[in-house]
């Protein structure tokens, strides 16, 4: 038994349509004899036969689409019994051809003299630049020892100051949260390590008296039902958002080896997540707010935080951040900012403590501000004037 | 003398070991080919292939004539030639099977046979190309004084491109030892000749760069011969060049994937009648040369030999890929 | 052969290097239009033919493609052909023979038949010839696997490249920059047959690399010199064959300098500067200050009026430019 196949009749030639049977089973063939006509791309193909024997089976009807190397019909050898049904499919012929790319061979290296230079990619140079890395101390990963970017953030990594403690973290458990809150995690793990890398920070601290501040707003609170009650951390953002006013450096981005302060104010508020994690999502134009529309604004985003639906907008627009540890009960927050931001400041709890004013020692509310700054944006001095005015707005909470 | 010359019964003065050679010759090419259709149809051969049925007189009746010494350029429809030149049919085979033991390494294929020993020069797959190429061997030979000559086989397709005529110029101009060989099978792949050419008298043409030039019945294998003899005195006696224009017809597709769509079967099949084996058989049986057991004897041989060569040619080797870039400048060069 | 140093045109240079070639050997012979009566469009072969007669000297009807391919083929049969194209415009005529066959034969015929033809032509513009006679397509050509590309600048090269090329068993392309023929200098008393696969370091330099061929070389020299004035140190580097390309000798230059400029006639995309810059890129990146910058012929057809033509290829004076910039800049 012999199988007459669909023929390959050139490389481009996938498969053929079998339009016309020119034998019928019983027929008597002689190798050359055209048995079918085959349509294809380029038209119709007659097709020879390559054995002599009788057409045992027709196994494709005209009008089927059949690929290249496919059984057409068997053909029986003369004198050959007859069989029933069809015949072992014998394999198809594979084809030869390979198509793998030759190895390269490697060309020797020449022995070139060179003089005492440092291998370093142009990218990896910028940013060692901007991070004041001494390239001596670099170790290169690439070829022949080339200094690249990672290798240029490795050894900035290890050239930073001791761990800060890094207060973000709400000291609540992380439990390992699958999906979307691994996700966050991620993302403020980048984050964090990106910012220690790449942000020069500089940090200050002042303590303000918030007992006029507190005193206010208790005697507003009061007027007002529980619900429409507003919450000290809102006298902090409209500070805060004022003093922004002032001192406009604070207030905007770094970006590519360039300060761009911002015009709107954009007051990215911590908020932790119960699963573990922190957003600092945008309360927008935050100077123009009054403290109820902050405050509104605020529970909004609170709300909309915990359930997981924050516009992308509120994710990216804030330009400066404000964390707010004091209700949890930390007094000091050393905060590490989030790029592309120049700043960020931090309230810690606010305490009982001794305070001086006009000669006379009394017990005062007092809060610990902070300031992160980023020393590429800012200086000290600047950063002092900030705080500065977020104090005055507070002892002038009136006009807040 | 060929075929209508010689009637029934009359004594005919071809020796009877010629004529069988002739014929096994032949068939030879046409069970070749057979052969290469099949193998080209079940996957084996691949690329383009270009099968010589129907042209075999012209192939058998041209190189039989020529000399070791003479040098052989041939188009992608050479597998005849090949042959006939005597590559042997298992190196022939390999090489369309891309084995190493092919007679290009496997790196020609079909269209791009070569072989140094019977100084065949391929194997050239652009239509003219070999033309001036040609010119060239025979310039070397006339400049070392030496005797070969150059055979160029080319179809008539080829009369349409300016290479033939740069070559027939420069040839009849240095008077060159160069015999062109126009196998006018009347179709360039799917383009009659009647819609190609002003002057579809190809003969003509040669003339008109004065070159002698013979118009032959290209599926008369003895007039082919006595052609190809007159052509190979004449050049070799310095002459300069020779044209022949062998009236043939192929009678399978130009290549394995065709369908023929621009000539008629009945044409196919009309020439069919007339075609060199065929007729040559007749010829042969009605001149008591050959009887039906001479023909199987002839025809079992032949299976043999090509079977001998299919399998040399599965048995065969792919060439390593680590040697790929090889060949691209000699090896042991000066550079 | 002068056994003096003496001074020699670049055209005299090649003219001595084919009548000593055929001198040697007879398999040796000129090839092409007008290389014998006429005595050369160029004037190298002049008075060749009253030496060597018109078998060897021999001219050829215009008709390109076939006595390249008769060069092939006579290679082929066991001569030693230099072909002589007229200009690189006409070789466009007798491309199949060139790509298709002379550069294809070796490997077609795996291994058994090398074609040892030498094949001559003139390139280049910047003589008001226009589009059709002004091309420099030496880049393009050395684009194919199978042929050598030369492009001899120095006369040394001219005189010396021929003799390695014709005993390079595979096909050698010559390209001789037309404006280089009237080129006068000195040639060494006993000139000896040079290699033709290694580019040269012409001028010694510390602050930029100038790759560059043919014509190019001595505008950047000029160039290096008015530079070296503004203490700034070119070294200046003659690849001298396009195909194979040096890399070794210019990669060890730009690691030197860490700033390369590469100047060719021809246009920049994807000619051979591209592919020069690619080199560097891919094996010298970390030794590089700068990017890689060419200077190019600019990417329009030749243009006949003089002043275009000149401000259409590259010229000292831009180089000089360039490279001051380049110095200059901080990477």
């Amino acid at each position: 038994m012999a199988e007459f196949r669909m023929p390959s009749l050139g490389a481009d030639m996938e498969d053929g349509i079998l339009v016309e049977w020119k034998v019928k089973t019983g027929d008597h063939v002689k190798r050359g004899d055209i048995i079918a006509e085959v349509e294809t791309q380029k038209g119709i193909i007659e097709v020879e036969v390559f054995e002599d024997g009788v057409v045992d089976q027709i196994l494709v009807q005209p009008g089927e689409k059949v690929p290249v190397g496919t059984a057409l019909a068997i053909i029986r050898a003369e004198g050959e019994e007859e069989r029933p049904e069809t015949a072992e499919a014998k394999k198809t012929t594979p084809s030869t051809e390979e198509k793998k790319a030759a190895p390269e061979k490697p060309k020797p290296q020449p022995a070139i003299k060179r003089e005492k230079r440092i291998r370093i990619s142009p990218l990896a140079r910028r940013f060692a630049a901007e991070l004041a890395i001494d390239l001596s101390k670099v170790d290169g990963t690439g070829p022949d020892g080339a200094i690249n970017r990672a290798d240029v953030e490795r050894a900035a990594a290890r050239a930073k100051k001791p761990e800060k403690h890094v207060p973000e973290q709400p000291p609540e458990k992380k439990e390992r949260a699958a999906g979307f809150h691994e996700g966050i995690r991620k993302a403020i793990a980048a984050a964090m390590a990106r910012s220690n890398r790449e942000i020069p920070h500089y940090y200050l601290e002042t303590r303000i008296d918030m007992s006029r501040a507190l005193k206010g707003l208790e005697t507003e609170n009061r007027k007002r039902s529980v619900k429409e009650r507003i919450l000290p951390a809102v006298l902090l953002i409209k500070a805060v958002a004022l003093a922004l006013g002032d001192v406009p450096a604070l207030n905007g981005y770094w970006i590519d080896g360039v300060h761009r302060p911002q015009e709107a104010i954009h007051i990215g508020f911590a908020i932790s997540l119960r699963q573990g994690g922190l957003v600092t999502p945008a309360i927008h134009h935050a100077d123009l707010k009054s403290l109820d529309e902050l405050m509104e604004a605020l529970r909004d985003l609170i709300i909309r935080t915990r359930a997981g639906r924050l516009r992308s907008s509120e994710m990216t627009d804030s330009t400066i951040t404000i964390t707010n540890l004091g209700d949890i009960g930390v007094e000091t927050v050393y905060g590490v900012i989030y790029p592309p931001q120049v700043a960020l400041t931090g309230f810690g709890r606010i305490t009982e403590q001794p305070w001086v004013e006009n000669g006379m020692i009394g017990i005062r509310p007092v809060l610990t501000a902070t300031l992160a700054g980023d020393h590429r944006a800012t200086d000290g001095h600047t950063g002092a004037r900030f705080l500065d005015a977020i104090n005055k707005h507070l002892q002038d909470w009136e006009k807040l | 003398m060929n075929m209508e010359s010689a009637k029934k019964g009359e004594r005919t003065d071809i020796e009877r070991g010629h004529a069988f050679h002739l014929l096994y010759e032949m068939l030879r090419i046409r069970r070749f080919e057979e052969r290469c259709a099949e193998l080209y149809s079940a996957s084996k051969i691949r690329g383009f292939m270009h099968l010589y049925v129907g042209e075999e007189a012209v192939a058998v009746g041209v190189i039989d004539a020529l000399k070791p010494e003479d040098s052989v350029v041939a188009t992608y429809r050479e597998h005849g030639h090949a042959l006939i030149r005597g590559i042997p049919a298992g190196a022939i085979m390999a090489e369309m099977f891309g084995k190493v033991e092919g007679c290009s390494r496997g790196r020609g294929g079909s269209m791009h046979l070569f072989d140094d020993k019977t100084h065949f020069y391929g194997g050239n797959a652009i239509v003219g190309g070999g033309l001036p190429v040609a010119v060239g061997m025979a310039l070397a030979c006339k400049m070392k004084k030496e005797k070969g000559v150059t055979c160029c086989f080319f179809g008539e397709g080829a009369v349409a491109e300016g290479e033939f005529h740069e070559s027939m110029n420069l040839a009849a101009l240095w008077k060159l030892p160069v015999i062109f060989v126009c196998e006018n099978n009347l179709y360039a792949m799917g383009t009659a000749l009647t819609l190609s050419e002003s002057v579809t008298d190809i003969s003509k043409k040669a003339e008109s760069y004065n070159i002698i030039s013979d118009p032959v019945d290209g599926m008369d294998v003895l007039a082919v011969e006595k052609a190809a003899q007159k052509a190979l005195t004449a050049v070799r006696s310095g002459n300069g060049p020779y044209f022949l224009e062998c009236r043939t017809y192929r009678f399978r597709a130009h290549s394995m994937f065709d369908p023929e769509l621009y000539r008629k079967k009945t044409e196919v099949e009309e020439w069919k009648k007339h075609g060199p084996i065929v007729r040559f058989t007749r010829y042969l049986k009605e001149n008591d040369l050959l009887n039906d057991k001479d023909l199987d004897d002839i025809e079992q041989k032949i299976a043999s030999e090509i079977e001998e060569a299919v399998a040399f040619a599965d048995a065969g080797r792919p060439e390593p890929v680590e040697d790929l870039t090889r060949f691209v400048y000699s090896e042991g060069g000066k550079s | 052969m002068n056994t003096r140093d003496r001074e020699i045109t670049y055209r005299e240079a090649v003219r001595e290097a084919i009548r000593e070639a055929m001198q040697k050997d007879d398999r040796v012979f000129l090839m092409g239009e007008d290389v014998g009566r006429y005595g050369g469009c160029f004037a190298v072969s002049k008075d060749m033919l009253n030496e060597f007669g018109q078998e060897r000297i021999r001219d050829t009807p215009l008709s390109e493609s076939a006595f390249v391919g008769a060069g092939i083929g006579a290679a082929l049969g066991g001569m030693l052909p230099v072909v002589e194209i007229m200009t690189v415009n006409f070789s466009l005529l007798a491309l199949d023979q060139i790509v298709n066959n002379a550069a294809k034969y070796l490997h077609m015929s795996g291994g058994l038949f090398n074609v040892p033809v030498v094949i001559r032509m003139a390139t280049g513009g910047g003589k008001q010839l226009a589009a059709q006679h002004s091309h420099s397509l030496e880049g393009w050509y050395a684009h194919i696997p199978g042929i050598k590309v030369l492009t001899p600048a120095t006369i040394e090269d001219a005189r010396g490249m021929l003799w390695t090329a014709l005993m390079d068993p595979d096909p050698v392309l010559i390209f001789e920059n037309n404006t280089l023929y009237n080129m006068k200098g000195h040639l060494p008393a006993n000139p000896v047959p040079v290699d033709i696969d290694h580019a040269i370091v012409r001028r010694p330099g510390t602050d930029i690399t100038v790759i560059t061929y043919g014509v190019g070389l001595f505008k950047a020299l000029d160039a290096a010199e008015k530079l070296s004035e503004d203490d700034i140190e070119t070294e200046v580097i003659d690849l001298r064959t396009l195909r194979p390309l040096d890399d070794e000798t210019f990669l060890a230059s730009v690691a030197k300098t860490h700033r390369v400029l590469i100047v060719d006639e021809g246009w920049r995309s994807g000619g051979i500067s591209a592919e020069i810059s690619a080199r560097i890129m891919e094996r010298s990146f970390y030794d590089l200050d700068a990017p890689a910058e060419r200077l190019c012929g600019v990417e329009v057809p030749m243009p006949y009026a003089g002043h275009l033509e000149q401000a259409a290829l590259p010229q000292t004076e831009d180089i000089i430019s360039i490279v001051k910039r380049m110095v200059k800049s901080n990477g």
